[in-house]
């Protein structure tokens, strides 16, 4: 219901990927004028956006243009130096478990169970143990890993991992998952596979996720918007409407006309630009 | 016996490569002959040397017991009462001063490796006191505490010290800057950053240390107990040395090192069954 609402703000035309914030819901996450520099290097400046509850961003864009410090700033181990990051309304002053980071290789405590691991954020909040395997073992079913809850990540894939790594931010019921190239160290069926999860775990929590990937192609069949960050340093980024037709986890997505046509032009544009 | 816990004392801080450690479970059948083999040369060349009191100069081995006197000498100190209370009270020094240094070196090595003001205050200080050897102690332990058994405590303590210092100190600065903040953005504060994530990843290091710290808390036995007036293994191999009794220095020497490889490995053990999430052939 939430992409419903989401279909009606956003606007048809692929040149306007703005904001769909204004009309209808408050935006979950906004950037207002922000500049972030590295000992005086600056990366970015004055970026301004604002993210729509239940809505995917990806993130795209070419190494070192500033993606992972945009995701920085928004879990709070960066500060934006000019500006303000906001969530819900309020500026972001630290990490907190409302906003879950999946990084590229999942981060995962080797000492501890898959169910440990899941139920990690439940336990610093002072969770009875109960409660803790409960939701690791309801989470375990979501991200397709019933029955390993009690494995420890060695014995593991990397897909697996993966997969834990995110049943251990959705435990923590976040409102923004933050996810860094999460997938892109995995075979091409295990990256489509979580790709689709991805989606389905947003249409069944809601929660609002910013992407970062690499791939035109990921980017294209996660987003529902994309920003191109380029030309970041210079306060510009191009921002691209993704408008697929029927279900979003259906794999046809793949080879829809829409699919492909948006794919074309952002490749065009990174090409053009190169 | 294995590679693993042949390492000199203090000599390697480094932990086994996992190659070592994994060789450890089930060794081929023609190594273990090799290395029974080894062994037997080693006892072979002993009793030829002292036998035949041999004179090489630089080395004489004129006063050397055979490998058959020291298994008398073995035989009647294992039937005679004082075993019990020679081991006892050794075991006693040793594990105490190895629980004192465990508390205190897994303590101030965390401290050291996630504070820098920490760091600043102790490392240097303990830097000049981690050349210190033993003996040098004696003295100056002797006036501190008011009991010999004390003293001899502290001494096996500051050679069981370092090497888990040391070891806890390293890895507590390399907690992965990706974990601590996986797990800062699912709500750890502090406290639980330090007991779940860093001491956790630690742990592997800081047992190689503790096993490490064992040997060398039995290296310093024997200078602890030369305060020692009555009992304990290291004062046992004294003073045979000046009663002359020569098969009772080999026999307290051997004792010293078998103990140590035991408990040793004990540790090892202990940390193996801490640390289900490793396997056999090393950390994931
Ligand atoms: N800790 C740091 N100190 C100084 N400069 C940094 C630091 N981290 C990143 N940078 C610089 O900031 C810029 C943006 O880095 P960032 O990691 O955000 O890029 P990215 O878009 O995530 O790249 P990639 O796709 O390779 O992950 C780069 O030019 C990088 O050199
Ligand atoms: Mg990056």
């Amino acid at each position: 219901m939430i992409r419903t609402a989401l279909r009606v703000v956003r606007p048809a035309r692929p040149e306007a990927g703005a904001d769909p914030v204004p009309a209808a819901a408050r935006p979950v996450l906004a950037f207002e004028g922000v500049g972030f520099a590295y000992d005086g290097r600056a990366v970015m400046r004055d970026v301004s956006f604002r993210v729509a509850p239940g809505e995917i961003v990806a993130l795209l864009g070419p190494s070192g243009c500033g993606k992972t410090t945009i995701l920085n700033m928004i879990a709070g181990f960066l500060a934006p130096t000019e500006g303000v990051a906001l969530l819900d309304g309020r500026a972001i002053a630290g990490p907190g478990p409302d906003r879950g980071v999946v990084f590229q290789a999942a981060a995962l405590f080797d000492w501890m169970t898959v169910a440990e691991n899941i139920a990690f954020s439940l336990r610093c909040a002072g969770r009875p143990r109960r409660e803790r395997r409960r939701v690791a073992e309801e989470m375990a079913v979501l991200v397709g890993l019933a029955g390993r809850e009690d494995a420890y990540p060695y014995e593991l894939s990397g897909g697996m991992r993966q997969r834990v790594g995110l049943a251990r931010v959705l435990a923590a019921r976040p409102r923004v998952m933050l996810m860094d190239e999460p997938f892109s160290a995995l075979d091409v069926q295990t990256r489509e596979a979580l790709q689709e999860e991805v989606l389905r775990i947003r249409d069944r929590t809601g929660c609002t996720i910013v992407f970062v990937t690499h791939s035109i192609d990921e980017a294209v069949f996660l987003g529902d918007r994309i920003f191109l960050l380029e030309d970041i340093r210079a306060g510009r980024f191009e921002r691209f409407a993704v408008d697929l037709p029927g279900p979003r986890d259906a794999p046809e997505n793949r080879l829809a006309p829409g699919f492909l046509s948006l794919r074309e032009t952002i490749y065009r544009r990174m090409r053009h630009h190169g | 016996m294995s590679a693993a816990t042949l390492e000199a004392p203090g000599a390697a801080l480094a932990p086994p490569k996992a190659e070592s450690r994994r060789a450890q479970g089930r060794l081929p059948l023609r190594r273990l002959v090799t290395r029974a083999a080894a062994l037997g040369l080693g006892l072979l060349a002993w009793h030829l040397a002292a036998s035949q009191k041999l004179d090489l100069g630089l080395v004489t081995f004129r006063n050397v017991p055979t490998p058959a006197d020291v298994a008398r000498a073995a035989w009647a100190l294992a039937h005679s009462p004082k075993l019990g209370a020679h081991v006892g009270a050794s075991l006693a020094r040793v594990l105490g001063g190895f629980m004192a240094a465990l508390v205190a070196g897994i303590g101030l090595g965390l401290a050291i490796g996630r504070s820098r003001l920490a760091g600043d205050l102790l490392l240097p200080p303990l830097e000049v006191l981690r050349p210190i050897p033993a003996v040098a102690w004696i003295p100056l332990a002797i006036l501190i505490f008011p009991s010999s058994e004390a003293s001899m405590v502290f001494i096996t303590f500051t050679g069981a010290l370092f090497p888990i210092l040391l070891n806890t100190v390293h890895e507590a600065e390399a907690a992965s800057p990706r974990l601590v903040a996986s797990a800062r953005s699912l709500g750890a504060g502090r406290a639980a950053i330090l007991r779940e994530v860093v001491i956790p990843a630690a742990l592997p290091s800081i047992v190689t240390g503790a096993a490490i710290g064992m040997g060398t808390a039995w290296f310093c036995l024997v200078t602890a107990e030369m305060i020692s007036g009555q009992y304990g293994i290291g004062y046992f191999t004294w003073e045979s040395y000046t009663l002359q009794n020569y098969d009772d220095i080999v026999v307290g020497m051997l004792l010293i090192g078998l103990l140590g490889m035991g408990s040793s490995v004990a540790v090892r053990a202990a940390g193996r069954l801490a640390m289900p999430w490793t396997r056999a052939g090393g950390r994931s």
